[in-house]
């Protein structure tokens, strides 16, 4: 059964996955955008599709989608708790930050009641303050005073910077949480993504907690995760149009990407700027450099691919030109 | 600082003359100054409440509109005045000095608050307009129906009236436009708005009313065709003439030589045949009412070479001249309609000639009604084919009704009513947007003249003769002739010109080109694995050379082609020379590396 399925030798494949993903993509472009929903802002059609292929090193919204153990999962409460744990909390959001030019220091006042809603104690915060900033700190009641070490008024607003993004609770990158309820049980949806935390975190079931941050998936659970989640988060795109694309020429570009153990852009960094031919590389973008290297490096074009034979005028190896006719000529 | 916090700020022309108490009691009396005339008229007051400032404009260049002043609800414009203004008693100049009609800039405008009509007004208006079709432009108050009609297709409307053929100026026949139409009988339109009289448009028409049926004939006109009756073409229906202006210059070059128009002589290098230049009078120049087709001469003109010869063994013998004439341009053919000498602004002699053509609608050429309904004749068909009405009318167009609902164009619909009306009771019909005349009292002509009053006919089919099952909508449409024309525009080649450079087919229809095989349809060929056809296209149909390559070093070889011996320009004389097909830009390209300072090799290996 199977084999009545399989592909016949010397079809291109490459060239129907792409125009089967990318006909489909022109339509898109012209329905996209605004959809509504919870909290959707993450990027959907063709943007997002370009994203996925490009495999720039964060998506332009990352988000995860964090399942929880059976403990938590079962009423919103705990839940909310968790999300609450989870979140990023850094200094500037439950304390009001004070540059004094004249004393050269930088009074940090938290608000008492953003303190108790965190569970955090000045004390704590001061601790961490410690962590990045150099000069002496001192507790005046609320306030923590900061006197920088250098008098440079420059590294006093450096410094400031500095604690407004002071860490002080969560998992990092993790913006904004939100409960939702899905098939019978409540979950996280996060705005940022941390995926290597979240996984270690208690309460949380790593094994179906998710992230739309392929890269991190690649980093922390390995490149056949990574194609996977190439394959699902394409497929999600497509779908969610409407769009009917065979699921095999997605994955071929997912295979494409990651065949040779990381994860590779399509693109002048990554696949096109990668092929064996000189001619097809150059033909692409950057035509002097490939050109140049090629001259300083010797290298040759063994004309295997379809770009190169087209330029030089021969029959492309793929479909008719693959068959080639040999004769054995009589002996003499 | 603190004191002007609360007051409003006063802007002359953008800059701050100062501040104010009260705002709005200023541009209030401001106003009303500047309607007694007290200010002058072209003074624009604005006044914005929320942030406080007030701008009086009195510069050049604001776009302003007039508007009628409304006080209390009630419109200036009384009926007493409109009586004095029918017995011609004031003039316009009197409502604007007199507070009846203002004139309002962009700024002044936001302040505004306008009726569009007179019932409209409450309390709360500031203004009225003159009439509702003031809220369009120019173009759209051109049209007829505009407001029956869905938004975008009264935009292509306005486009593709631009397109139409007409009587663009009553001297074109002293001018020499480089291309101009005319049509043959152009027609003021049947329906027509008031600013379509107002500009006296009828003076210049561009279209003429066509008895139009929604039917469907025979499969010629799906998908936006339309049939034609070749009866009515020939009548000289939508027939126009095209003129072309070919222009060449006696030109005069450094080294004091300069350009002749003569007969050439035949030992003028690129001379054509003696037949090119057989219509040319003693000086050169053509005959008016000359035939003339593709590749003619119109102008013969000689022209010094184009680089310095060297001196010759009889010291300076005549110079070889080359041939330069204005010629007829492929695809194009008429007669001379006039020829203008005149002298250029660089005061070399100039010679005009416009070439005249008569175009006669054929199949692909465009048409397009007042109603973006625009369609390509898809057949010209013979008046006994088509079908015909009770009285025996035979319908000039036959439109698709498929054409109709998706595009919402009721604009279309009511002219053909009221185009019908007008042709049967003789007058023509009022279309002006919003205040048009309305589809009852076509109803009601057309009733009076025996028809019914949808518009609808029983017609019979010209070829079976029989009655049609369903009643046809007919009646009578202006239709434009827009300046697409086939004849302007077809071009086929299975052989032709190749660039200079490539060797790759030249393009565009003016060099005879051929059309790009581009990077996608390549893709496509490459997608069905359709190898050879690929090859065929991208290298037997374009651009093949055959090279011969050293085997030993991979260079390209040259020729001798005084010793007819071609070797290696490396290995010289040890000849093991092949023949490979490849394509001319690739030895473009391998010459290009080999400017470049590198040297690319070509590896032989026997075909697998």
């Amino acid at each position: 059964m199977a084999g009545k399925r399989s592909i016949d030798p010397g079809e291109a494949v490459g060239v129907l996955a792409a125009q089967s993903i990318g006909e489909p993509g022109t339509q898109m472009t012209m329905r996209t955008f605004h959809y509504a929903g919870v909290a959707e802002q993450v990027p959907t059609g063709l943007p997002r599709l370009i994203e996925i292929v490009d495999m720039r090193r964060s998506p332009k919204k990352p988000t995860m989608d964090i399942y929880l153990t059976k403990q938590y999962s079962k009423d919103e409460e705990s839940a909310r708790r968790m999300a609450e744990e989870i979140e990023e909390i850094n200094l500037s959001k439950i304390a009001e930050i004070r540059e004094n030019f004249a004393k050269k220091e930088i009074e940090i006042i938290p608000s008492q009641q953003s303190m108790k809603e965190q569970g955090v104690t000045i004390g704590e915060i001061t601790k961490k303050i410690k962590k990045v900033a150099s000069g002496s700190i001192r507790e005046e009641g609320n306030l923590i005073i900061l006197k920088p070490k250098t008098t440079l008024l420059r590294s006093v607003r450096r410094a400031t910077n500095k604690l407004k993004s002071l860490h002080v609770k969560g998992i990092n990158g993790i913006s904004r949480v939100v409960v939702l309820k899905g098939d019978g049980e409540y979950f996280l949806r996060t705005g940022g993504s941390n995926f290597e935390e979240v996984l270690k975190w208690d309460g949380v079931d790593s094994g179906r907690t998710y992230t739309n941050n392929i890269k991190e998936i690649e980093k922390v659970l390995g490149i056949e995760a990574a194609r996977n989640a190439i394959i699902r988060e394409a497929n999600q795109v497509l779908a969610m149009q409407k769009l009917d694309v065979d699921v095999r020429h997605i994955m071929l570009l997912a295979d494409a990407m990651t065949m040779d153990g990381s994860l590779k852009p399509v693109g002048r960094h990554g696949l096109s700027g990668e092929k064996v031919s000189i001619l097809a590389r150059a033909a692409f973008e950057e035509t002097i450099k490939h050109l140049i290297t090629a001259a300083v490096k010797a290298d040759e074009d063994k004309l295997l691919g379809v770009t190169e034979n087209v330029i030089v005028g021969q029959e492309v190896p793929v479909g008719t030109g693959t068959v080639k006719l040999m004769m054995k000529l009589g002996k003499k | 600082m603190e004191k002007t916090k609360h007051k409003t700020a006063v802007y002359l022309n953008g800059r701050l003359l100062g501040f104010h108490e009260n705002g709005g009691k200023l541009v209030d009396s401001l106003r009303e100054k500047r309607r007694t005339g007290i200010i002058n008229k072209q003074v624009n007051f604005a006044h914005f409440p929320r942030e406080k400032s007030l701008y009086i404009n009195t510069d050049s260049g604001r776009a302003r509109r007039p508007y009628i002043i409304v006080e209390n609800g009630k419109s200036k414009l009384t009926s007493e005045i409109v009586e004095k203004l029918g017995k011609k008693e004031v003039t316009w100049e009197y409502f604007v000095s007199n507070g009846i009609i203002e004139y309002l800039d962009a700024e002044e405008e936001e302040n505004a608050y306008v009726a569009t009509r007179e019932e409209e007004l409450t309390e709360e208006h500031t203004h009225l307009e003159i009439d509702p079709v003031s809220i369009v432009g120019v173009t759209v108050a051109q049209l007829p129906f505009p407001e029956y009609n869905s938004s975008p297709r009264i935009t292509m409307a306005c486009a593709m009236s631009k397109q139409s053929l007409g009587l663009y100026a009553s001297n074109f026949n002293l001018r020499m436009d480089s291309r101009a139409h005319i049509m043959y009988y152009p027609q003021a339109p049947l329906v027509q708005s008031r600013p379509y009289r107002t500009l006296k448009f009828s003076k210049r028409p561009a279209g003429q009313n066509f008895v139009v049926a929604v039917a469907t004939y025979y499969g010629y006109n799906m998908g936006d065709g339309v049939v034609m009756n070749r009866n009515s073409v020939d009548r000289a229906l939508a027939r126009s003439a095209f003129y072309k202006t070919y222009e060449t210059e006696e030109r005069r070059y450094p080294g004091g030589q300069k350009d002749k128009f003569e007969i050439p002589q035949p030992t003028v290098a690129g001379y054509r045949e003696e037949a090119m230049y057989s219509k040319l009078g003693e000086d050169g120049i053509i005959f008016p009412e000359a035939e003339v087709k593709a590749r003619d001469v119109l102008v013969g003109k000689t022209s010094p070479p184009r680089f310095l010869e060297e001196v010759s063994g009889f010291g300076i013998a005549e110079e070889k001249k080359r041939e330069n004439s204005a010629v007829v341009k492929e695809g194009e053919e008429g007669f001379v309609d006039s020829i203008l000498l005149t002298e250029s602004p660089s005061g070399n002699k100039l010679v005009k000639v416009k070439v005249r053509s008569v175009k006669v609608p054929e199949p692909g050429d465009k048409f397009a009604s007042r109603h973006g309904q625009k369609g390509v004749i898809g057949l010209l068909a013979n008046q006994e084919d088509m079908p015909f009405s009770e009285q025996g009318v035979v319908p000039d167009l036959i439109i698709n009704p498929h054409a109709i609902p998706s595009r919402m164009t009721a604009g279309h619909i009511l002219e053909m009513l009221g185009g019908k009306a007008a042709c049967m009771n003789g007058k023509t019909m009022d279309a002006t947007a919003f205040n048009g005349d309305k589809e009852e009292s076509f109803s009601k002509i057309l009733e009076n003249y025996g028809f019914k009053k949808n518009g609808e006919e029983r017609l019979y089919d010209g070829i079976s003769g029989e009655a049609i099952n369903a009643e046809i909508f007919i009646g009578v449409v202006y239709y434009q002739k827009l300046h697409h024309l086939v004849s302007n525009k077809m071009h086929v080649r299975s052989r032709g010109p190749v660039q200079l450079l490539t060797h790759q087919p030249t393009e565009g229809r003016a060099r005879e080109g051929g059309l790009r095989f581009g990077e996608m349809e390549r893709d496509c060929l490459i997608g069905h694995g359709a190898s050879m056809l690929l090859k065929e296209r991208m290298l037997e149909e374009s651009d093949k050379t055959t090279e011969l390559v050293c085997a030993k070093c991979g260079s390209v070889a040259v020729t001798d082609y005084i010793r007819n011996k071609s070797y290696c320009p490396l290995c010289s004389e040890s000849n093991e020379l092949y023949a490979i097909e490849i394509s001319y830009a690739f030895k473009l390209l391998l010459d290009e590396i080999k400017a470049i300072g590198v040297f690319p090799r070509i590896i032989l290996k026997d075909k697998a």
